[in-house]
């Protein structure tokens, strides 16, 4: 009898709860079973007359929607005009939700990159590395709202898909061999005064994290020896002007755009979801930053020969890749900006197919070559192969996108290996081979390979988008052209923003703190304080003892 | 009394403290090493490139026995750990001047 009261006593809450659940077990089995579901409805008649309210359930969803959720001045009696105002508004609505949802994916592959750059790199330097991919999200969204956006898409004319209210009309523009060169827009700062529109802050969102991702690429390249106020002041450099002009360029009716309509260069420089615009900016920008900055210090031995600092968390890059690959499926389907634009299907599953092709020719190419399918490689391989489809994602046929994520697969791996060790820039993730190579090789694929099928008035040019092998040769020269203006614009821009912010306030830790790990004297905590060791010590020697908490002290209650 | 302290290989561990256990040896104290002797370090890839890890990840296990169990446990732990192949480990053995147990205050063979 005493033990019973004793278990009584120390399990009463348990024993509660068990009871308050066993209750609402029962009460919610009683409702359900009296809730029987009824006999599904049958399919509403093509009615002349307005169905009255459905006033039984409808379990099959067939009678759901119809006349009747028209609006219309008398209900159920629309008339044509007002059939054809609500078939308008339906088509913007699906095209504005699609670009959310999509900028909502994109949006997550934040802690894609996040998850891979710090996965690849040391665990002393995690706590550094994490919170500059986490920071990148406001800091770059912040400078995009300031100005970003309005250089961008300040003069991009119509949104077509989203009801075409052409509130960004005003774009700065030269005349040059008798032709308009737009270079940069000049609307919709802050998004105040004209541009508070529905459809331009769905443009905004999509086009904020398309930002954010080319900014969030350098993080990785530099990562374990920059100066988190450095990144700081870069974070609003990429986000207010060298990603938005040349965004301006391609996606914003600048020069880039226009070559087709000015010089009869195939459709311009066509970069469907922004394999330049926004991979090879970020992955030249990561060259530039890297090249500056110089490399980790034990990197390159004294000979100049290489060595390898192995990342402290191949789970968690690997993880990163697949929230990445996932990520995509917003970024190339969501850059028709319309839901009710069906190639969606076509540009997914090219999307998919380079990803796989990717990562296996990865696989295959490290195996043979070096003995092991090296599993940081094959991530860098699959991301190669996103990066690759996402220009010419929406353009090419199946075969082709699984090609091209093929190149892309060794090329990765064969540029990680030339950067490191010819170039001897030292990019701890790859960062470089797989945005900035690859991101140029995407832009070239399209105009190798697109074939026609899809983009007709694409750019202002009448006929579909045709590359080199379909009878398309200028539109190869377009790509070429905006793929050396993309490196020489971004490389030098960058270049001199980050030597002269070096030569005056210093890129770079000091070389007792990159030795220590950057995690303490850059952020003042460690990510990991259990397992790095100064931090322990100083806890077991009264240095900063927190106060341990108040139940761990208490005597234990009932004996 | 006699301090045994056996190095071993990682994957062995289980096998060592069962044959222990199974002789009757009721405590030891296990630490995470790191270290190399003939099998020197070996080599990984890493992106490509090359590098050795001199200090190969191994087990310490300290055990403090009765002078006459002293050889019966080295015997055990070189069975249950014996690979036969390089790296295997080693075992050293000091007498010890003394043990206390901390919480009646024993001395001597009755603490350990």
């Amino acid at each position: 009898m005493t033990d019973l009261r004793a278990i009584v006593r120390t399990l009463r809450w348990r024993i509660a709860a068990a009871l308050v659940v066993a209750c609402l077990l029962a009460v919610g089995g009683w409702v359900f079973a009296q809730d029987k579901p009824a006999a599904p409805a049958a399919p509403a008649a093509p009615a002349a007359a307005p169905a009255p309210p459905p006033s039984k359930p409808d379990p099959a969803g067939t009678a759901t929607g119809g006349i009747g959720d028209v609006t219309a001045k008398t209900a159920g009696k629309p008339t044509l005009e007002e059939v054809a105002d609500f078939a308008g508004h339906n088509r913007v609505s699906i095209n504005v939700m699609w670009t959310l949802l999509t900028g909502f994916l994109v949006m997550f592959m934040q802690a894609g990159f996040a998850l891979v750059e710090t996965g690849f790199t040391r665990a002393k330097n995690v706590a550094h590395t994490m919170m500059m991919n986490f920071m990148i999200y406001a800091i770059g969204m912040t400078g995009y709202w300031i100005m970003g956006f309005a250089l961008q898409m300040g003069g991009l004319g119509t949104i077509s898909t989203m009801g075409g209210t052409g509130l960004l009309d005003s774009e700065f523009t030269i005349s040059l061999f008798g032709k308009d060169f737009g270079l940069f827009g000049m609307k919709g700062f802050f998004l105040a005064g004209s541009t508070y529109d529905v459809a331009v802050f769905a443009l905004f969102l999509f086009q904020m994290v398309f930002m954010d991702t080319a900014a969030t690429i350098p993080t990785g390249a530099m990562a374990e020896r920059w100066k988190f106020s450095s990144f700081v002041v870069f974070g609003f450099f990429l986000s207010m002007f060298t990603y938005p002009i040349f965004a301006n360029w391609v996606w914003g009716g600048g020069w880039l755009s226009q070559l087709g309509k000015n010089f009869g260069l195939g459709h311009g420089h066509v970069d469907f979801a922004g394999s330049s615009v926004v991979h090879m900016v970020g992955g030249v920008t990561a060259l530039a930053g890297a090249m500056v900055l110089g490399p980790r210090i034990g990197k390159y031995n004294k000979d100049g020969s290489a060595n390898p600092i192995p990342g402290h968390n191949i789970p968690m890059g690997v993880l990163g890749c697949f929230i990445l690959a996932f990520g995509w499926f917003g970024f190339n389907p969501g850059s028709t900006l319309a839901g009710g634009d069906l190639r969606i299907s076509v540009i997914a599953v090219n999307t998919m197919l380079a990803s796989a092709s990717g990562a296996i020719f990865a696989m295959f190419y490290m195996w043979g070559k070096y003995g092991k399918p090296d599993p940081s490689m094959m991530v860098n391989g699959m991301l190669a192969g996103l990066v690759a489809i996402t220009a010419p994602c929406g353009f090419v046929s199946s075969f082709w996108a699984f090609v091209i994520g093929a190149v892309s697969g060794v090329l990765v791996c064969w540029a990680a290996v030339f950067i490191e060790t010819v170039m001897r820039v030292d990019d701890p993730v790859g960062a470089i081979a797989v945005h900035g190579v690859n991101g140029a090789w995407g832009v070239l694929s399209l105009g190798l390979f697109a074939d026609g099928t899809y983009g007709d008035g694409f750019n202002g040019v009448e006929g579909t988008v045709r590359g080199l092998f379909y009878g398309g040769a200028s539109q190869f020269a377009a790509q070429i052209i905006g793929t050396i203006t993309c490196f020489a614009f971004i490389f030098s821009a960058s270049w001199v923003f980050f030597k002269a912010y070096d030569v005056v306030f210093g890129m770079r830790v000091s070389p007792e703190v990159e030795m220590e790990g950057l995690d303490v004297p850059e952020m003042g905590a460690h990510g990991y304080p259990e397992i790095q060791g100064p931090a322990t010590l100083v806890h077991a020697m009264g240095g900063s003892t927190p106060k341990p908490p108040a139940m761990a002290m208490a005597p234990e209650r009932s004996r | 009394m006699k301090k045994i302290e056996a190095i071993i290989k990682p994957f062995k561990l289980d096998d060592v403290k069962e044959a222990l256990t199974g002789a009757g040896i009721i405590g030891m104290t296990v630490t995470e090493v790191r270290g190399f002797g003939r099998q020197k370090g070996h080599t990984e890839m890493y992106r490509g490139g090359e590098y050795t890890v001199d200090f190969l990840p191994k087990m310490k296990i300290e055990i403090v026995v009765p002078d006459g169990l002293a050889d019966k446990v080295i015997g055990l732990i070189t069975a249950a750990a014996r690979t036969g192949s390089i790296g295997d480990g080693k075992v050293f053995v000091e007498p010890l001047e003394e043990a206390v147990r901390i919480r009646t205050g024993e001395h001597g063979d009755s603490a350990v």
